[in-house]
């Protein structure tokens, strides 16, 4: 019980400030608590199966199937597919960080979890047809060409910009996750 | 609406794991709901935080200061609101096409578009807890500096 309270005390400090906060100012409190109140359905209707596969995948996939395609060594194999799984995938980015905590596990190359994130951050397939829709060929498709590079440019400068034994240790504590 | 795909997909896989192995499945239920208690409670807090800046944040708010002709000034805070704001996609694409019907200029929406996807101010800290302070932050800071590319080239482009 005690766990739970400090584990999540920063939640309860920001609620009961929303909450004084819609005491003062009614209408933009309602208003706060409103679109929160619709971001955790949102959340509790994508969340679910990305959590399911990511368990799944977990359990069922050996590590060396993982680090075959994906590890040290995988080559332009590896990149595709960060950029592939990343691209199908759903939800917000947040949902991005749990499974690339299991790919850490299953010994993915650092630079293919970078590349991963950024796909999921931006080159998302479901989007992609939203964009189109909303705002146009040349906007959507302008803005995938400069987008893939980009995050392969960005996921190298990180890849180097850290050291090694950093990257050890991120390893290690996602291991620690479960 | 993507959504129906990936609960088709975890549906089908988890009743083909359970008939193969009852106990394999039951353990990837188990990880998969810690790895999903493991950021609930930064993920209520971003949640929170979200709701707020939306409530002060509105269209017409936004659609006043990145104008078409609010150049480059327009085109960093079109950038910084994208930074701080949450939007999820199937929202933020029908608003963009909104707000440059309402007079926001290409260059604006596409640095507003690009932030908005790929940094995430709110969602640091659930990024930090796998990544380190310095990746997160390096990864953050690179991603805005891009998107500026990415509004450059769009404004190039597009007309």
């Amino acid at each position: 019980m005690k766990k739970i309270i400090k584990r999540y005390r920063v939640f309860f400090i920001v609620l009961v400030a929303m909450l004084f906060l819609t005491i003062f100012n009614q209408q933009l409190g309602i208003k706060a608590l409103r679109i929160t109140g619709n971001s955790v359905i949102e959340m509790l209707l994508v969340i679910p199966p990305i959590f399911i596969l990511l368990g799944l995948l977990d359990v069922w996939v050996p590590r060396e199937t993982m680090i075959k395609y994906m590890g040290e060594g995988s080559g332009i194999k590896g990149v595709l597919l960060a950029i592939f799984i990343g691209s199908a995938a759903a939800g917000p980015l947040y949902g991005a960080f749990p499974v690339a905590a299991v790919f850490m596990k299953k010994g993915v190359k650092f630079m293919n979890i970078l590349i991963f994130i950024g796909a999921w951050s931006t080159t998302k397939i479901p989007m992609f047809l939203f964009e189109i829709a909303a705002l146009g060929n040349t906007f959507a498709i302008t803005r995938l060409l400069i987008d893939i590079p980009g995050i392969i440019i960005i996921a190298y400068i990180l890849s180097k910009m850290v050291s090694k034994k950093k990257v050890q240790t991120l390893y290690e504590n996602a291991a620690k996750i479960d | 609406m993507d959504s129906y795909i990936f609960y088709g997909l975890a549906i089908v896989l988890l009743l083909l794991s359970f008939i193969k192995d009852k106990k394999k499945t039951k353990m990837a239920l188990k990880k998969a709901w810690k790895a999903f208690e493991n950021i609930l409670p930064e993920f209520l807090v971003v949640i929170l935080l979200v709701g707020f800046l939306l409530a002060i944040l509105n269209p017409e708010t936004i659609s006043k200061i990145i104008g078409a002709e609010s150049g480059w000034f327009g085109v960093i805070l079109a950038g910084i609101i994208g930074s701080i704001t949450l939007i999820p996609g199937f929202v933020a694409f029908p608003t963009a096409a909104i707000l440059l019907e309402n007079g926001a200029g290409y260059m604006q929406i596409a640095a507003f578009i690009s932030t908005l996807m790929m940094v995430g101010i709110v969602t640091i800290p659930v990024e930090i807890k796998y990544f380190g302070k310095k990746i997160s932050i390096l990864r953050n800071v690179l991603a805005f500096f891009f998107s500026f590319l990415v509004a450059l080239i769009i404004g190039m482009v597009v007309m």
